[in-house]
């Protein structure tokens, strides 16, 4: 028998060299991603026991985001608070225990529970592990205006819509507003009324996830496909008699049925003519309208730090998806901002912060600078050009159409003071006739762009030179008066 | 050979030395949850083993001087995690230990000699059997499973004692019938088979046994007594065909159990992707591995994961039974989970070499069987807990709560040194 025992016991043998490397498996390969799984109680009761580091405002010192911190157990678990509520919901987004985390709050995760794999901060973590001490994350100070969010929230509020706000120079987004909004501090609580269908989608970041059709905003990246190409210039004469034209076998006419007349790209940007830019786009063509588009950012996310999840690339959509580039268009109603147009509001932002910054586009960005709690420097966020779109040339004619559109247009309820101010009102059909979705898009000062802006109003009988214009208007006051123009 | 009791000793002191560190390393990390007069529980514990100690120097002074210290060694682990679990279920589990170690005594000291339960074989059987079908008929169930009989207040789990009486059946009858079972009695098909008086008592008691367990919903007992009927057939004839037939029978009949019973689909879906049900049926798979994920190679620390809820509640349902395995990992990572199942392959190790060395084919079958024993039922819940094969639950010996399971494993050890004591003392 005793054979036979041996050859037990080898049995024995293998099953234990199993089950070690089968522990094994799970202790080196899988544990990464078992680790970070949302439904793992370890997750959760770590998260508690981190002090998550702060937001801040550009400022520097107005608090965004902090922690409570409660005894429990024996163990001191963290909290997070919002103390401004709902007014900085959406940029910052929200951080719970149960319903995961969103906004700013997921894409500086890493910083802000200090797992980021910088040195200093890996030290530190391991120090306060040895210590028992709690593990304090990093600050994050973002580029966000306090006044800036402020005044685009009292704008907002009674309406459905976005503000975006950008510094034309750097790229920096200075307000990036939402309604309805959210408060980030009962969200955990709230969490499946705030996802109900009759709710109105306020978990929604309608800046960067919500689609418009851009209306005669558009016009503005038609206008730049048009000077760029050659075949036009702001006094190119365009013949616009008529009230309506058939474009692609359908009638397209003005806003309230006027007739243009012969009258230039300059003339037909001021006064919005339909007839006259959907002219403009067949004559500039598909190949170079997209052209144009892409170097503004359309069809991709935009390159912003916040998490891609919560961003939509912009463009012609067909059943939800993104439209292929070689599929054909209407590009007669392309160039106007209709057909199957869908854009967010920062990438209105972004091609009217491309105009004032003399053509050149900024890498957008929310986070100025990440700090250790003792204030030492992590990283700073350098403004960083990607593309310029056109020649200087363009972009100050462009600039000096936008500001006629403010000063004689339909863009005049934007008229702030002695301010100039530089930007194009659109009005989209939605399909549903008498609602309307209202944009305004601007910079400001028009000779020394402090702020870009975009607005858009959801559903609105009204237009966007009457509703988006003048919140439009309260955000640059709002921001330009705090000192940062000279 | 005396020394075997001085070098058990020292055995003992080292893992005391080792017991006392891991209970302190538990107080100091929760200190805020637990007193310091739980740690006389340690104190408690060594003193048992200590007279443990001097049972066999006054009855089996020859008896291995390893396994005693081994299976020390493997309940210290236990104990420390169930006291960090719970400091009231370690309590328990001293005084369960305090039981086990009775009977202990009581087989050293009154039976002495494993041979002496050779001419009780059938009534240990038929006892093995009754014990089985008197549960399924008024036993308790709990978490599905029937396995519980109520006696005078506290439950007791009939098949943790089945499976000691069941190994001994087995050696005793197949010392009997083993050289009739390795003869051919007729050919069929050129296969030579036994003839089936001798092979029918054998398979009868087992397939009661298998049927029983199968009935009560407990897979993990009816998983390990066949194993342990299997792999003592193979060590007593040596012929395949009992081990190819045995091993078919087993698919065959893990299929059908596993067509007619939905509790046992329900185990093998939970078994192939626990994340579909993650909340209900996956979650304690899920829990378990995502703990010892979470241990890493050197673990966090005894007392210092995440291992009960502020309610109480263990994070791992049934952590301190199932799971423990899965704590244990968590804590001391691969290194100490590595260390674990290796002295369990120690153990297994003295184990067959007591049955190698024994003088009579009781002797050897009999240690044999139950080192197996021990050894299948680590795997079946090691296996279990790390989603190598599917959950079943059952102790992991030695190491798990559970009064049941300690009494068994107390007298399962002292009927090994038994075997052990008596080769040491024919061969002197």
């Amino acid at each position: 028998m005793n054979p036979r025992i041996g050859t037990l016991f080898k049995l024995c043998a293998g099953a234990c060299l199993v089950l070690i490397s089968f522990t094994a498996y799970w202790q080196i390969w899988a544990a990464s991603g078992l680790a970070a799984r949302q439904d793992n109680a370890r997750l959760v009761y770590r998260q508690l026991q981190i002090k998550r580091g702060l937001i801040l405002a550009a400022n520097g010192h107005t608090v965004l985001a902090t922690n409570t911190e409660r005894t429990k157990d024996g163990l001191n678990i963290f909290l997070r608070r919002y103390p401004l509520g709902p007014l900085f919901g959406h940029p910052i987004g929200y951080n719970t225990v149960g319903s995961g985390r969103s906004g700013l709050e997921l894409s500086q995760n890493d910083y802000l529970t200090a797992s980021n794999a910088d040195l200093s901060t890996v030290l530190g973590r391991i120090g306060d592990k040895l210590q028992g001490e709690t593990v304090t994350g990093n600050d994050v100070v973002t580029s966000l205006s306090v006044p800036a969010q402020q005044a685009a929230m009292q704008g907002l509020k009674g309406h459905s819509g976005a503000v975006v706000a950008i510094e034309p120079s750097t790229g920096r987004v200075l307000a990036m507003a939402s309604t309805p909004g959210y408060n980030p501090n009962t969200v955990a609580r709230n969490f499946a009324k705030l996802n109900k269908p009759s709710s109105g989608a306020p978990l929604l970041n309608r800046g960067t996830q919500g689609l418009y059709a851009p209306g005669s905003t558009f016009k503005v990246v038609t206008a730049t496909a048009a000077l760029q190409s050659g075949k036009f210039t702001p006094n190119t004469l365009i013949n616009g008699h008529g009230t309506c034209i058939t474009v692609q076998t359908v009638p397209l006419c003005n806003a309230g049925g006027e007739s243009a007349g012969v009258v230039s790209l300059s003339d037909a940007l001021t006064f919005s003519y339909n007839t006259v830019f959907a002219q403009v786009g067949q004559a500039v063509g598909q190949q170079r309208l997209y052209a144009t588009m892409r170097d503004y950012g359309f069809f991709r996310d935009p390159p912003l730090d916040y998490p891609s999840d919560e961003m939509e690339p912009s463009g012609l959509y067909s059943h939800g998806h993104l439209l292929s580039q070689r599929a054909p268009i209407d590009v007669g109603r392309v160039a106007i901002g209709q057909e199957r147009l869908g854009v967010t509001p920062i990438q209105m932002a972004e091609v009217v912060a491309t105009v004032a910054n003399h053509g050149v586009r900024m890498r957008p960005s929310l986070v100025d600078r990440v700090v250790t709690p003792g204030g030492g420097n992590i990283y700073t966020t350098h403004p960083e050009q990607l593309v310029r779109v056109m020649s200087p040339q363009t972009a100050n004619e462009l600039r000096d159409m936008m500001r006629r559109v403010v000063e004689e247009g339909t863009g005049q309820a934007a008229n702030v003071g002695n301010l100039s101010v530089a930007g194009k009102t659109g009005t989209a059909e939605t399909g549903v006739s008498g609602l309307n979705t209202a944009w305004f898009i601007a910079f400001a000062p028009a000779d020394n762009p402090k702020i870009a802006i975009a607005v858009t109003i959801e559903r609105t009988p009204e237009f966007g030179g009457t509703i988006a214009a003048p919140i439009a208007a309260k955000v640059i006051t709002a921001y330009l008066g705090q000192g940062v123009a000279k | 050979m005396r020394s075997a009791r001085f070098r058990e000793l020292w055995n003992l002191l080292a893992v005391a030395v080792l017991t006392g560190v891991g209970f302190l390393s538990v107080y100091t990390a929760r200190q805020q949850e637990i007193t310091s007069t739980s740690l006389i529980y340690a104190a408690f514990f060594l003193a048992l083993y200590f007279v443990a100690h001097l049972g066999l120097r006054a009855g089996l002074p020859d008896a291995d001087p390893w396994l005693l210290p081994l299976s020390a060694l493997l309940t210290a682990m236990g104990l420390t995690e169930i006291y960090r679990l719970n400091p009231l279920l370690a309590r328990d589990q001293s005084i369960w230990i305090v039981v086990g170690l009775g009977g202990f005594l009581a087989l050293i000291l009154l039976v002495g000699d494993q041979r002496k339960l050779e001419s009780y074989k059938y009534t240990l059987g038929v006892a093995a059997v009754a014990m089985l079908v008197i549960t399924m008929l008024v036993g308790t169930t709990i978490n599905g499973a029937k396995l519980w009989l109520r006696v005078g207040g506290i439950q007791v789990q009939p098949g943790e004692f089945a499976k000691l009486l069941l190994v001994i059946f087995l050696a005793g009858y197949l010392r009997e019938k083993r050289e009739l079972l390795t003869m051919a009695h007729r050919r069929i098909l050129g296969v030579g088979l036994p003839a089936a008086r001798h092979l029918g008592p054998l398979l009868a008691m087992t397939g009661v046994a298998l049927g029983v367990v199968a009935v009560m919903n407990d897979m993990g007992t009816a998983l390990l007594l066949y194993g342990i009927f299997l792999a003592m057939v193979y060590v007593a004839t040596g012929r395949q065909l009992y081990t190819v037939a045995g091993l078919a029978l087993f698919v065959g009949g893990s299929f059908l159990v596993y067509r007619l019973t939905p509790h046992v689909q329900e185990r093998f879906q939970v078994w192939l992707d626990p994340w579909k049900t993650p909340h209900t049926n996956g979650y304690q798979i899920i829990q378990s591995i995502e703990s010892i994920a979470d241990g890493g190679i050197f673990g966090s620390g005894l007392g210092r994961s995440f291992q009960v809820f502020s309610n109480g509640s263990s994070v791992i349902p049934a952590a301190q039974t199932d799971g423990i395995y899965a704590v244990w990992a968590n804590e001391t990572g691969l290194a100490g989970a590595a260390g674990m199942l290796l002295i369990y392959l120690l153990f297994a190790y003295r184990g067959f070499k007591i049955a190698s060395v024994a003088d009579d084919s009781f002797s050897k079958l009999l240690a044999a069987g139950l080192t197996f024993t021990v050894v299948l039922q680590a795997f079946l819940i090691v296996g279990g807990i790390t989603r190598l094969i599917p959950l079943t639950g059952i102790t992991l010996p030695f190491v798990s709560y559970g009064g049941s399971s300690v009494v068994s494993n107390f007298m399962l050890l002292a009927l090994l040194l038994m075997v052990s004591s008596r080769t040491a003392r024919v061969r002197r």
